[in-house]
């Protein structure tokens, strides 16, 4: 569950003021909205990237408006994927569990069950610099799902690819959604898909630039035929 | 000439009135030019560039003529020459080193923090790089033996430390580090600033500490700026004078490095070891220059 209750952030000289909504355990939002609305902005708050003004920030009725972004336990997958050039692809998905002393047989383990799911077990031992967009964007989100986050934060994780690659891949974001029972929130532009892989789409819209912004969290087609 | 129509524009009541004509505004055959402009071009620009390579090719065969290859020899095979190079060569690694270490943070802190007064900071790194070396020696000089109350730094240091500074080889790698450390700073800020930070981010939402990211994601891409830096730290060292002859001296088989053996031989007139000395020194700049070209980091500047 991810909750913010009037949050307030300050990016740059804009202002993003008394931002609520409220994305349950499993459920799957779609953030849509004007480019430069902010919702970047918005994802980089809940990951503990960007400090907040005021407001609070809940994970599973957990404030951890606070906390370091390492302690919120948040899969993030940035725009620009963010890759590490140094390291392959293996060790992209062993990243976050070095970090917290997984014992190697359930790394090991982790990794295969990942890389199979992703289907990028041929490239686990090449470096990340010519991976192809989409090749790119499922290392990420391996990465991201690495540590069994309790939510995944995709900052429009499929603009990069041709529609049928970008169809399987919603499909997989789906699976990963109920399979593994995080709750996911999903910046993206396209209509089509986020009716295709949310059960609620939280729209943010300003009518003029300096008015408060608007939310309204609204069921997709796919929320109202499948149970939450 | 009439003016050229726009497809996209809504007729308007003047073009209704007089629909434009197919000849002229649709004459837009492309024709060549002389290239008489581009030839001026590369003469202009090529010309003020030669200018310069061929002063410093100039100087270089200047010194290579004025020199044998037999005083060459003798000039190297003194001892106190040689001492002077072995003295160089720890010096300079050493003040390379000691720049390094500062720099890598201090640059990562430059490029990824805004904090109040970072623009002072980033002032104060510059100041070594414009101080004339002279007063830089002073400066130091004077620091190590302004009295406060009772105490001096170098008494303290002598004394109390058992490791005074002040006309010994440690004053030599102070006065370099003092310069050199500046642009091994300026060039690790590059360094970082050329590095994605969001790779640092996403390493911290993954469970990295500011400082885990620093060590796990940061450095390993800095590699070749590391490089870069220690060596124009090195090169930088080797260059420094004046603050050496203020600050560390040049005593023979003591304190004297290879540029104030050039200053000693020239002063005592021995033209021919002070020419053999430079170039000495010339092939050792052209080496470490080489290394940063083969690094291909292009930040030499």
């Amino acid at each position: 569950m991810i909750e913010l209750r009037n949050v307030t952030i300050r990016a740059g000289n804009y202002r993003l003021e008394k931002i609520s909504f409220r994305v349950e355990a499993g459920q799957y939002a779609a953030i849509m909205g004007v480019t430069g609305i902010g919702k970047t902005t918005i994802l980089e708050a809940v990951c503990g990237l960007r400090r907040i003004e005021s407001g609070n920030i809940f994970i599973g009725d957990i404030d951890v408006t606070h906390w370091s972004p390492a302690d919120r336990k948040l899969g993030y997958v940035p725009q620009d994927l963010a890759l590490f050039p140094t390291m392959t692809v293996r060790e992209h998905l062993e990243f976050a569990m070095r970090l917290r002393r997984t014992v190697s047989q359930q790394r090991e383990a982790r990794v295969a069950e990942l890389s199979k799911l992703l289907n990028i077990t041929p490239l686990l031992n090449r470096k990340v610099a010519k991976l192809s967009g989409g090749e790119a964007q499922r290392v990420a989100l391996g990465r991201a799902l690495s540590f069994q986050p309790s939510a995944l934060l995709l900052d429009e994780p499929l603009s990069a690819l041709d529609s049928a690659t970008r169809t399987a891949m919603q499909e997989l974001l789906r699976d990963v959604n109920r399979q593994m029972g995080v709750a996911v929130l999903h910046i993206t532009h396209n209509e089509q898909e986020a009716a295709a892989v949310s059960d609620v789409c939280i729209r943010l819209t300003r009518v003029q630039p300096h008015e408060a912004l608007q939310i309204t969290a609204a069921p997709t087609r796919r929320g109202y035929g499948e149970p939450g | 000439m009439a003016a050229p129509v726009d497809p996209l524009q809504p007729p308007t009541d003047a073009g209704k009135a007089r629909p434009p004509k197919a000849g002229p505004t649709a004459s837009v055959t492309p024709k060549r030019s002389s290239g008489a402009s581009d030839a001026i071009f590369f003469i202009v620009m090529g010309g003020l560039s030669a200018c310069f390579v061929l002063l410093i090719l100039l100087l270089l065969a200047a010194d290579l003529r004025f020199t044998t290859f037999a005083d060459f020899q003798a000039a190297l095979l003194k001892p106190e020459i040689q001492a002077a190079f072995r003295l160089t060569i720890l010096t300079c690694t050493t003040a390379a080193i000691l720049s390094l270490w500062v720099a890598t943070p201090f640059g990562y802190l430059l490029s990824r923090y805004k904090f109040p007064g970072r623009w002072l900071i980033d002032t104060i790194v510059d100041i070594p790089m414009v101080l004339p070396p002279l007063v830089l020696g002073l400066s130091l000089l004077i620091l190590f033996h302004l009295p406060f109350g009772d105490w001096k730094l170098e008494s303290w240091l002598r004394e109390d430390v058992g490791f005074p500074v002040t006309y010994r080889w440690p004053a030599v790698v102070l006065a370099q580090f003092s310069v050199s450390c500046a642009f091994a700073i300026r060039t690790m800020r590059v360094t970082f600033d050329q590095i994605n930070p969001r790779a640092e981010d996403v390493a911290r939402t993954l469970g990295c500490s500011r400082g885990q990211a620093f060590l796990q994601i940061a450095l390993p891409q800095a590699w070749r700026g590391m490089l870069a830096a220690g060596t124009i730290a090195w090169a930088r060292a080797l260059g420094e004078f004046g603050p050496i002859l203020v600050f560390a001296g040049s005593t023979r088989f003591k304190t004297e490095v290879l540029s104030t053996s050039v200053f000693l031989e020239f002063s005592v007139g021995q033209l021919d070891a002070a020419v053999a000395v430079s170039l000495l020194m010339v092939a050792m700049a052209v080496v470490v220059l080489l290394v940063l070209r083969g690094l291909g980091t292009g930040m030499a500047t």
